[in-house]
């Protein structure tokens, strides 16, 4: 049981990488990526929300939308599913605000640290996309916490790999035209090529 | 064109080459990449980017006076979820082998940030009529970065284009293979980037 756990974690963090097998969280990721150190505290936020949303999700999605899911109040025909969606982002928005607030309460230098981004994950694809796989590929409680977290650990590095490479990157001789936005998907390619190497890794 | 004005012609056409969405706002790339495999696919994720962003385009243009500015990111994302919802469910009656071909991708034009983003910088200030335009435009002009990806993706990686077989078999006789890279998550980076590379060239646009 352990090694199935291991193993989607390690499948979740660097074989089916969320950002760089998926393309899930790019805009943050493109945008944020030049600085290491927010790089870094942004990372921190999206595995910390990642981790709670998951679990979160699948709560609600197993026993409120599934189809039957309802069979618990006597309602074995309903199907709400169709609410995934919009159920989903509410969730991740208040998920967002609650840990914002929680944060704020019990550990203001982390909160300071965050600060500006811990608003901006609510509409970061990686969230939604990580629950959005969860149903799609039927994950029980536990792997979709795991999944949540590996996900969360996997985005984690690929920005902070970013991020340091993008740093060295200002003393290289770049083509003009090809500054910012081009050279960082050439890189992020690169990137992705380098974490395929994981594939064959099976635990 | 006589039905539209010069202004509503900029809006609709800017975004398609000089100011698009993708390659020089920066905007939308997340879940745009993973369905340019096939140029099929492609077609329909830019189809239904193109009916989401204008129709919430429109909708929240229509009802920007009634949203009090505290609230309107959750009212933004409400009307673009249900709208998301509406498109899902339409692919799933219509064209089920697609839509399980574009999986989560479809739902992931909720956090689209071109849908949220066209929103809030365009529909918020601007009419109806012209905010639909604006929505029509950025979703073409998304839709044309992705299928030019996925064009080179498809003849590059198997060969084919649209499911027809462009590279002759007379190439694979002579040893030329399938390049196995463009089909896997690179080849659409590194695709990109390229495409990027060009169209600043072509524009003379440089980035600090």
């Amino acid at each position: 049981m352990l090694e199935h756990y291991l193993s989607l974690a390690t499948k979740a963090i660097f074989v089916e990488n969320i950002l760089l097998a998926y393309f899930l969280g790019m805009c943050s990721f493109l945008a944020i990526s030049n600085k290491v150190q927010t790089s870094v505290g942004l990372g921190m936020a999206v595995t910390f929300v990642l981790t709670i949303t998951a679990p979160a999700n699948w709560v609600i999605h197993h026993y409120f939308l599934e189809d039957g899911a309802l069979a618990w109040v006597g309602l074995p025909n309903v199907d709400l599913s169709y609410l995934n969606f919009i159920v989903f982002i509410a969730v991740i928005a208040a998920m967002v605000q609650l840990v914002e607030m929680i944060m704020d309460k019990f550990s203001p230098t982390l909160y300071h640290n965050l600060g500006i981004f811990l608003p901006l994950i609510a509409v970061n694809c990686a969230i939604l996309g990580g629950s959005l796989f969860l149903v799609e590929r039927k994950y029980t409680l536990m792997e979709s916490t795991i999944f949540g977290f590996g996900s969360g650990i996997g985005w984690f590095l690929a920005i902070a790999s970013m991020a340091a490479i993008r740093h060295r990157l200002r003393y290289s001789n770049v083509p003009p035209k090809l500054r910012g936005l081009g050279i960082t998907m050439l890189l992020t390619g690169l990137l992705s090529m380098a974490f395929m190497a994981f594939s064959g890794i099976d635990l | 064109m006589a039905l539209l004005n010069k202004k509503s012609q900029a809006v609709l056409n800017d975004p398609l080459m000089n100011n698009n969405p993708i390659t020089l706002q920066v905007l939308g790339i997340c879940s745009a990449l993973a369905v340019t495999v096939k140029v099929d696919t492609a077609i329909i994720m830019t189809l239904a980017v193109v009916f989401v962003l204008s129709m919430s385009n429109t909708l929240i243009s229509m009802l920007r006076n009634f949203i009090p500015s505290r609230v309107r990111i959750i009212v933004q994302l409400a009307i673009i979820a249900s709208l998301v919802i509406l498109t899902d469910q339409v692919l799933r009656a219509f064209m089920y082998e697609m839509s399980k071909q574009l999986s989560v991708f479809v739902g992931l034009i909720i956090t689209n940030c071109i849908v949220m983003g066209r929103a809030e910088a365009f529909a918020m200030q601007n009419k109806p009529p012209q905010s639909f335009l604006d929505g029509l435009g950025n979703g073409l002009g998304y839709g044309i970065i992705l299928i030019a990806v996925s064009i080179f993706r498809e003849i590059l990686g198997s060969g084919t284009l649209y499911g027809f077989q462009v590279i002759p078999s007379a190439l694979y006789d002579s040893g030329y293979v399938n390049n196995g890279l463009m089909v896997l998550s690179p080849g659409a980076f590194i695709i990109l980037g390229l495409i990027i590379w060009i169209q600043r060239t072509v524009y003379n646009i440089e980035e600090n």
